[in-house]
């Protein structure tokens, strides 16, 4: 009704007010004016906030150069294959020895249905999706110190511990404990709610019976034919479950970003990166090392070294900048910036984080285990072990996340050889699934503060360094903006990227129509 | 050196209070959340200054302390003349310094006097006057 008196922006708003259309700040394809004749912008960097804006500026009829320090597209959206070849700071180079058709992202993995805008170019690049499974209610959550060091599944964990919570909160509403706090009418339904959240039987009671088995699993499950009859497992005791400190694990998938539906690209997310670059072919100029930042009055001049070989300086001119340079590598980088922006840029540290591949013979987590896809959990400094989201039920190998980690765990890491910490990842990830010692054929490992080109994964902020210095660092200064996911608020996201170029490349573009 | 107090303290308290408050009862990391979970993960487990050097430092400022270069660099720590000052080492290690992150967090004083004492004593430094726990207290 709304739709039809009030036309489509009406409705578009009550729908959001409705929360049917939630997305991030992305407002669908930007549409900018044409340019004044002759406009010129120099991106710098060719990641995800690069390639946005230089794809919308080339559109508009700007023209475009993009000056990038590595030599392919991407950045950080990156896939590793085998064949390919990385050398982090130190000096340790890495050939990956995976076969065809296996990678692990180092970078980002996962695209949530809300990244409305990092699914558009996506979408408008023509690669292709698949599903990524957050949440797998058969995979593990464990830990060192419970049950024996024995992996659980997730879903007996998460069924146990709401049945055995909706157990205690009817108990306590019966009891009247709750009645300040509950009206008389409303304790009936919430008794009927809890019975349905947490599978209680006829007597309100997580018993291990059939109505818990729907949820947590069976002993033995039911079939067909003779012998078919289910038999119920048995729950993990509230205490135990308690002490063990797997409850802090099965929230996984109820934050904003982890719900599904969550997309992967087809063959790895570098084929995001890839697909952007070929379609700025051009404009893309590679191995470039920006050595210095410099605005004037009538524009921006880069200069840039080769990032290989060194050599003499070139500069690159044009009328207006949008700098996406990682704010730990531009804090570098001298550039005649106001006070505001250079405070701003230099107040973002950037975070640890670590990631390893380790390619197996066989698909034993799918074969032996019935995991495919999703995520395991542990207490160890790996943190995580994410299954491949692609190519269930192969015969074939697999390439297994086999850490990913920030923080402390991920500190350490940087802090060892590649082959220590694929080292450690395997000794961390056989406590779980001790097929690896049989299966394991070769490993990389990517930290992220051994990076050349980041420095650390991405950029860190306080809500009070946000209060302070955001609007500082995301303003045009003169003739130059800055993008990329530290120019955002949704951190280390590829949607904080898109969004934060498409936000300064608007707010260029009207300053050049009315320069 | 522009310290940022206001960042450092805010960092410590965001911190510190989940990362640190129950050490009694080891428990699996919490789900990540915006992607990556910030800093966390507890305090680093090394003591003395070049157990904490090569078990940290190193992952930036590298095993010979010579720093690295790429698109951006970090500094070497052989024969560097910032450290001449203690308070110098100690306000970039607790507190961050652009890039480098703020790990005061993941310290107590005293590993941070250990390893601020280590680097100022080797790599071709030989300052002589020691870093005290009560000085890094001051820092914080």
């Amino acid at each position: 009704m709304i739709g039809l008196a009030a036309g489509t922006t009406a409705m578009y708003h009550a729908m959001t007010q409705m929360a049917l259309a939630d997305t991030s700040t992305f407002k669908g394809p930007i549409n900018l004016s044409a340019p004044p004749a002759g406009a010129s912008v120099l991106v710098l960097g060719a990641g995800i906030a690069g390639m946005v804006a230089a794809m919308e500026l080339r559109d508009a009829g700007y023209k475009v150069q993009v000056l990038e320090y590595n030599g392919r597209p991407g950045g950080r959206n990156w896939s590793l294959y085998g064949g390919d070849t990385y050398t982090e700071l130190g000096g340790a180079t890495q050939k990956v020895q995976f076969d065809a058709g296996q990678y692990i992202n180092p970078g980002p993995w996962r695209l949530p249905y809300h990244h409305q805008g990092i699914l558009h170019y996506v979408n408008r690049l023509g690669v292709a999706l698949e599903p990524f499974t957050q949440v797998n209610y058969n995979a593990y959550v464990h830990s060192t110190t419970a049950f024996d060091g024995k992996p659980q599944r997730y879903r007996t964990v998460q069924a146990d511990f709401y049945g055995q919570v909706a157990e205690l909160m009817s108990k306590t509403t019966k009891q009247g404990a709750l009645d300040q706090d509950v009206t008389k009418e409303d304790r009936a339904i919430l008794i009927s709610a809890l019975k349905e959240w947490g599978a209680l039987d006829a007597n309100d009671k997580y018993a291990t019976g059939l109505e818990a088995g729907e949820r947590r699993g069976f002993a033995s499950d039911p079939g067909g034919g003779l012998n078919s009859v289910a038999i119920a497992g048995k729950r993990i005791e509230m205490g135990d479950l308690l002490k063990s400190g797997l409850w802090s694990a099965i929230g996984a998938g109820l934050a904003y970003d982890m719900q599904s539906t969550i997309f992967q690209p087809k063959g790895g997310m570098g084929q995001v990166g890839k697909a952007f670059g070929k379609a700025l072919e051009p404009l893309i100029q590679y191995n470039c090392k920006v050595i210095d930042i410099k605005q004037g009055d009538k524009g921006v001049t880069a200069t840039y070294i080769d990032s290989r070989t060194g050599g003499a300086p070139k500069t690159a001119s044009a009328d207006w900048c949008v700098c996406t340079i990682p704010a730990s590598v531009l804090s570098q980088i001298p550039m005649n910036v106001g006070g505001p922006m250079e405070a701003a840029i230099n107040q973002i540290p950037y975070m640890a984080a670590l990631k390893v591949g380790l390619q197996m013979k066989r698909r034993f987590w799918e074969q032996d285990e019935h995991i495919y896809g999703g995520v395991t959990y542990t207490n160890q400094p790996n943190t995580m072990i994410g299954y491949p989201q692609w190519d269930f039920f192969s015969k074939g190998k697999g390439v297994l996340l086999g850490s990913y980690c920030f923080g402390t765990p991920a500190y350490i890491a940087a802090a060892k050889s590649p082959e220590e910490r694929i080292k450690d990842a395997l000794a961390y990830g056989a406590n779980i699934h001790p097929q690896y010692k049989d299966e394991f054929e070769c490993g990389v490992a990517v930290a992220w503060h051994r990076v050349p080109w980041t420095l650390g994964c991405a950029g860190f902020w306080t809500e009070e360094a946000r209060a302070k210095h955001y609007d500082n660092l995301c303003a045009v200064d003169g003739r130059i903006v800055l993008a990329g996911e530290h120019a955002s608020r949704i951190p280390a996201w590829q949607e904080g990227a898109v969004t934060s170029a498409l936000d300064a490349i608007e707010r260029l573009h009207k300053k050049a129509m009315s320069a | 050196m522009k310290i940022r107090t206001a960042i450092a303290t805010t960092l410590l308290l965001a911190i510190a209070l989940p990362t640190f408050a129950d050490t009694a009862a080891p428990t699996p990391p919490p789900p990540p959340r915006r992607g990556l979970g910030g800093f966390g993960g507890g305090p680093f487990p090394m003591q003395d200054g070049e157990a904490i050097y090569k078990g940290v430092c190193q992952g930036c400022h590298m095993p010979d302390a010579k720093g690295a270069v790429g698109a951006g660099m970090y500094p070497a720590l052989v024969k560097n003349e910032n450290l001449e000052t203690a308070g110098y080492p100690v306000g970039v290690i607790v507190k961050g310094q652009k890039a480098m992150p703020p790990l005061g967090p993941y310290f107590t004083d005293v590993q941070v006097a250990n390893v601020a004492n280590y680097v100022r004593s080797h790599f071709g430094n030989k300052y002589k006057d020691k870093v005290k726990p009560e000085d890094v207290k001051l820092m914080r």
